[in-house]
């Protein structure tokens, strides 16, 4: 089961970039965020994986989607990029991924001898309410604002200016 | 071990797809194809976190919230950059980065 997320996973996105019409990277894209939500499955946890589903896979998908759809045309093609950029990508891409693999293999990681903890909804929202031991009210409340930032300033950006003439 | 399956090769893929998310980032020059490239490695630190809460500290809960907090942050993320992209289309046609090269119009 592992090894077939993982293989949708990498082979999805391995199509994201190197497709070259845009909306199919999109669909790649979101193979591979449904993929990941079933590693999350996999491990037991099915809160993060329904937050990947409907935030990932349902809310950014969508929305880049609705922006290709408005600002391509649906035949466009991308030329292939040019080859001095293409070794860069794919060198830095290997030198990086072969170092890191191989600081993974040779470091021993300690499974952990804890009980499981039983992670259910109302133990989700009580330590992300809760200023105690294991509370995350600050970043919550923090994530909240950014939010909120988040939402005013896309309006900002994106409406269009009424009286553009009478401001030059 | 769940099912048998050691943390490594969690940490691989996510690994590999961190930076196929790089590579996309160096290669690709159209704006919204470098904002997937951010969510493929954005995901896969996701994937990180989870597997690190899951196998090292089964009994807390830590990777779980920062994953969520970071599924946030690339909402609001994408939210904004969509916006600047459609500004930047209406102004320029084109949202390729060669072209976008003027900050005052």
């Amino acid at each position: 089961m592992f090894y077939m997320f993982s293989g949708i996973i990498l082979i999805c996105s391995l199509l994201t970039i190197t497709t070259r019409r845009i909306l199919r990277a999109a669909v790649y894209l979101l193979c591979v965020l449904l993929a990941t939500a079933g590693l999350y499955f996999m491990l037991n946890y099915q809160f993060m994986a329904a937050v990947q589903l409907t935030l990932y896979a349902g809310g950014i998908v969508v929305l880049i989607i609705f922006s290709i759809l408005l600002t391509h045309h649906i035949t466009h093609r991308f030329k292939h990029p040019n080859l001095a950029k293409l070794l860069m990508g794919i060198g830095a891409a290997a030198i990086g991924s072969g170092l890191v693999i191989a600081t993974i293999l040779s470091h021993p990681f300690q499974a952990g001898t804890a009980p499981e903890l039983k992670v259910n909804m109302t133990e989700i929202g009580n330590q992300l309410l809760s200023t105690g031991k294991n509370g995350y009210v600050l970043p919550f409340e923090l994530i909240s604002i950014l939010l909120l930032a988040a939402m005013i300033a896309a309006i900002v950006i994106a409406k269009k200016d009424k009286n553009k003439n009478s401001e030059i | 071990m769940i099912q048998g399956i050691p943390l490594e090769h969690f940490l691989i893929v996510s690994t590999i797809m961190f930076f196929i998310g790089v590579c996309g980032f160096i290669i690709r020059r159209n704006l919204i194809t470098m904002l997937m490239a951010i969510e493929l490695i954005l995901n896969s630190v996701n994937i990180n976190f989870v597997v690190f809460n899951r196998y090292l500290y089964p009994d807390q809960l830590q990777g779980q919230f920062f994953s969520l907090f970071i599924v946030g942050i690339a909402a609001a993320e994408a939210s904004v950059a969509i916006a600047l992209i459609i500004n930047i289309y209406r102004k320029m046609q084109n949202i390729e980065v060669e072209n976008v090269n003027e900050l005052k119009f």
